[in-house]
């Protein structure tokens, strides 16, 4: 019997990460058309129907490219960290809420948070390792960034986790069955959006691979496989993302159709954000988590903490 | 637990594979030095790109591991809450929190968190 429910888990794992691999291309497409309306031309539009097949082309071709080999680099180093930060976002995946068919953590706050910091030393050692002084800069940075937001991501989820008492993310739907946390604790959630958008190095926070003035970040030396395995670990990233936003704060009843059009609806938001704001100045990013965000979630922490005691007593 | 291990055992083996399908697929060309050579917009690298250190930036890793291990000392608190007097965990969170607050605003005062000076 224990074999069976097992091998149900096993095959419901399996199903789930080709969904998020399908999940992650769709994505890419839906960011080309989304980026070419706003842009007021049409994105890719010819292949298959009406450039439902772009994907799968834009897959083919990336992998089909040629792999270059730094010089000096530590190679063994460079070609490991984009495998190690694909599966690692992939990993991320087993945490989502389920009453059957998956695990249903019981502390899967704390797993989200060991995945989510161990994808920094790929960042880091994917821009170390590749020996240019470009992505060194890039990877640097997004070190920084990623480690600073982490703090204000942190103790923002503390709040949400001290009004559920837990953390089972199955909790999260219960509580949150008359109001959203959206509502009930209104900018807090806002200032998880934004730290998702910069823990995931989306556009307004993406220093790590600037254009204009780090060529593209700590990238720049990948090509082909290592490239694509970086990108396809960077929108499932911004998947996940959108799926603890809508866990957290939209009323997380997995099981239901609407929550799925929810979590395209934000990742549709991370794409829209990208598509309208410019690149914010880096002195203050770091000014923004630090002594805006940080302060802001340690108070409202303290706030959240005398609601729940009020609320116990 | 093995489930666990056994797919996340499963998730690196089919990232590996990807990888090496890529190794496979992708086109071969002879290694040329100057193609191998890191990117720098058609200049050779003027400096190397392993020696340099940023003071500032460590300092910013310092104060986060100041706040991650504070972080890590917090996350008991929920799974406590049921399990000790109730009086005594309102103090020791309160406590624990106003502390955390003063240090941050303390390194705020001594310019610790100052990116550009």
């Amino acid at each position: 019997m224990i074999m069976k429910d097992y091998l149900l888990i096993f095959i419901g794992m399996i199903i789930l990460m080709i969904g998020v691999l399908i999940g992650v291309a769709y994505l890419t497409l839906l960011e080309r058309k989304v980026l070419g309306y706003i842009q007021i031309r049409k994105g890719p539009n010819k292949l298959g129907l009406i450039g439902i097949l772009q994907p799968f082309a834009d897959a083919i071709k990336l992998f089909t490219k040629e792999q270059t080999y730094p010089m000096f680099s530590n190679y063994l180093v460079y070609y490991f960290s984009p495998i190690v930060g694909f599966s690692l976002s992939l990993t991320l995946w087993m945490m989502i809420p389920y009453y059957f068919n998956f695990f249903s953590f019981n502390l899967g706050f704390l797993f989200f948070f060991s995945c989510t910091s161990l994808g920094v030393y790929t960042l880091m050692i994917s821009g170390w390792s590749s020996n240019s002084n470009y992505s060194l800069l890039g990877g640097l940075r997004a070190v920084a960034q990623t480690i600073s937001y982490e703090v204000s991501l942190a103790f923002i989820m503390m709040s949400t986790i001290i009004m559920i008492m837990d953390f089972n993310l199955l909790k999260l739907m219960d509580y949150q069955k008359f109001i959203w946390f959206l509502i009930l604790m209104f900018p807090l959630s806002l200032c998880w959006l934004s730290s998702s958008l910069a823990e995931t190095n989306r556009t307004p926070f993406d220093f790590a691979e600037g254009e204009s003035e780090l060529v593209s970040g700590f990238n720049v030396e990948y090509s082909s496989g290592g490239f694509a395995l970086i990108f396809l670990a960077e929108y499932s990233s911004i998947l996940f993302m959108s799926l603890m936003f809508v866990l957290m704060y939209m009323g997380g009843y997995s099981l239901s159709f609407i929550f799925y059009l929810k979590l395209s609806f934000l990742s549709f938001v991370f794409i829209w954000v990208r598509g309208t704001l410019p690149r914010y100045r880096y002195d203050k990013l770091m000014y923004l988590a630090w002594k805006s965000y940080l302060p802001i979630s340690l108070n409202f922490l303290l706030l959240f903490l005398g609601f729940k005691i009020i609320l116990f007593n | 637990m093995f489930l666990i291990m056994i797919l996340i055992l499963l998730f690196i083996i089919i990232s590996n594979i990807m990888m090496f399908i890529s190794m496979i697929l992708s086109k071969k060309s002879n290694l040329d030095r100057e193609k191998c050579s890191p990117f720098e917009c058609g200049f050779d690298p003027k400096s190397s790109a392993r020696i340099p250190f940023s003071l500032h930036f460590f300092l910013i890793t310092v104060i986060f591991l100041i706040f991650d291990v504070e972080i890590a000392l917090i996350f008991p608190m929920i799974k406590t809450f049921k399990l000790v007097n109730f009086f005594l965990w309102v103090k020791i969170s309160f406590f624990f929190i106003i502390i955390l607050l003063l240090g941050l605003y303390h390194e705020w005062n001594q310019n610790m968190i100052e990116w550009t000076n």
